[in-house]
């Protein structure tokens, strides 16, 4: 099992959606997050006093998936999707799961997802 | 003032010819019209304009300061204020500066009483108006640090003190010192502006910088507040400077045109200025601009052609961003919300550039060395000794009124724990949003 995460422009959420439900991906985590990585943040302007402003806002996919070839088929359609060509687009990181449990069920790992 | 005037105004504009002490209904209600717009600029203009641009933790103290002024500063000017101002002292060395205690709580003023052609009690009403929003400026310059008890005894004093004599000298009438020099003031330019700019800069340089400026990040709570004040007070102006032409008149129109022209012209400035040097023009800054030239062309409102009244707008903006840009970081003192930066500074260039732009023109000029014998450097060094004693009175009546105040009050300064939480909720119980 495989878990994507990607951090992505706040705009891109739903062109990003769309891409994952086409692909296949029946579920997703969804949250607001700060921060900055290589396009740093910006600054803002009030009366001449200059502030740095270092965290910028993005949002953060979450989604689990039972094999490599969904983890491609996602991490691909995510790519494809949240991708403006300029600096700021976001990462995706993938990772392995140990376990996966439903609490309504109690159903394990694959069987869960 | 208002009586050499009316005086004046029957004398060269026979269609508005008013006769002394006969009451005219398109002045009253002119006047009375008037007092209700000045008033606006105060508990809804200049205070959406400060809390706007306060830390979301001290909006509503910043509020609390200008209403809480606006109101305590017009029961003084009730109690004696008035009485200071625009009284006039048997004794004549004491009138040059002080207007007795002849008036105290409106003593001797009759309901029919005239004012030239208008109620005397609405002159009093439209003149507590400006008494009160010159104190409630200096708030801006230290707001999130001072104590509201500390401020609420400035508030009271200083309108006894500072405004009411300055009040006196420039437009108590005759023997009152500055108004017998001939100082050029149409709407209060040195009188407001200046006076409550500089006593704001006192107060901040007293009570201290907010601890963490200017290294920590102050965003301002919401500029979309502040460009609404801003145009709350350009709205309410057309009472302050229209309005002190005491009469439905052309004079009133000069005032109205000039006051909308260099406020325009200001505002554009301002955000051209910053589109070049800082490469985006923003709303604080248009609204900053707009505020600039509305005090810049206050003492010239009545005086000055259209092409004056750019030349001041647009100066005044020039003024105004110097010293909130480059001055204040060159001095590093705390102007917090900019008084002194934009109401002193814009305030003393239009109060000078009254002197030199003043048209040559009888119907038009009070009184001075312009008027009496077309002397324009004269008039020009009337100009600049009224500046010079208004700065000089409020500096020395400032630092007199806040440590009174500081001392009755136990320091005028709120705790580190106090500053750190917010005022709102500390010093008021309230918060600006509840979520």
């Amino acid at each position: 099992m495989k878990k994507i995460e990607a951090i992505i422009k706040p705009f891109k959420l739903e062109d990003v959606k769309d891409a994952l439900v086409e692909a296949g991906i029946e579920g997703m985590t969804v949250s607001e997050v700060k921060g900055y990585g290589r396009q740093q943040g910006h600054s803002e302007l009030y009366r001449g006093a200059e502030y740095v402003v270092e965290f910028i806002p993005k949002i953060k996919i979450e989604i689990v998936v039972s094999n490599d070839d969904y983890a491609k088929k996602a991490v691909d359609a995510i790519s494809e999707a949240a991708k403006t060509g300029k600096i700021g687009d976001g990462k995706i990181f993938v990772s392995t799961i140990d376990s996966v449990l439903r609490i309504r069920t109690d159903e394990r790992d694959t069987d869960a997802l | 003032m208002k009586s050499k005037f009316s005086a004046l105004m029957a004398l060269f504009l026979p269609i508005f010819a008013i006769a002394e002490d006969k009451l005219d209904s398109g002045d009253t209600a002119w006047m009375m019209i008037s007092t209700a717009l000045v008033l606006l600029m105060t508990p809804a203009g200049l205070a959406l304009f400060y809390g706007g641009m306060t830390r979301s933790k001290n909006v509503l103290n910043t509020y609390a300061m200008v209403m809480g002024a606006f109101v305590l500063a017009m029961v003084v000017w009730i109690i004696a204020g008035y009485s200071i101002a625009f009284g006039a002292h048997e004794n004549a060395t004491l009138q040059n500066v002080f207007g007795g205690f002849n008036h105290i709580l409106l003593d001797g003023i009759k309901w029919g009483d005239l004012s030239g052609s208008y109620p005397t009690y609405v002159f009093i009403a439209f003149q507590g108006t400006f008494a009160a929003i010159t104190v409630a400026i200096a708030s801006g310059s230290v707001i999130g640090r001072m104590k509201f008890s500390t401020w609420m005894v400035v508030v009271a004093l200083w309108g006894l003190l500072v405004y009411a004599p300055i009040a006196h000298m420039v437009w108590g009438g005759d023997g009152a010192y500055l108004f017998d020099e001939g100082a050029l003031d149409f709407a209060g330019g040195t009188v407001v502006h200046m006076n409550g700019g500089l006593a704001g800069l006192v107060l901040a340089i007293l009570v201290g910088k907010r601890s963490g400026y200017p290294k920590q990040a102050m965003k301002p709570y919401s500029i979309l507040l502040t460009a609404l004040g801003a145009s709350l007070l350009w709205f309410g102006w057309y009472g302050f400077n229209a309005g002190s032409a005491f009469g439905a008149n052309a004079v009133a129109g000069v005032a109205l045109l000039t006051t909308t022209v260099a406020t325009a012209a200001a505002g554009l400035a301002w955000m051209l200025i910053e589109w070049v040097i800082y490469k985006k023009p923003t709303l604080l800054g248009i609204a900053s601009g707009i505020i600039a030239g509305l005090v810049a062309i206050t003492p010239a409102a009545g005086f000055v052609s259209i092409g004056g009244a750019f030349i001041i707008g647009i100066g005044g903006s020039v003024i105004g961003f110097f010293g909130v840009v480059t001055l204040k970081k060159m001095f590093k003192y705390d102007d917090s919300l900019d008084a002194f930066g934009i109401h002193f500074l814009a305030g003393l260039w239009g109060a000078l550039m009254t002197g030199v732009l003043a048209l040559n023109d009888k119907d038009l000029l009070w009184d001075g060395p312009m008027k009496e014998s077309a002397d324009r450097m004269g008039q020009f060094i009337v100009q600049l000794e009224s500046v010079g004693i208004v700065a000089l009175w409020t500096l020395v009546g400032t630092i007199i009124v806040y440590f009174i105040a500081a001392s009755l009050t136990g320091g005028g300064r709120v705790s580190e724990e106090t500053e750190e939480i917010g005022l709102d909720e500390t010093l008021h119980g309230e918060k600006v949003v509840n979520d």
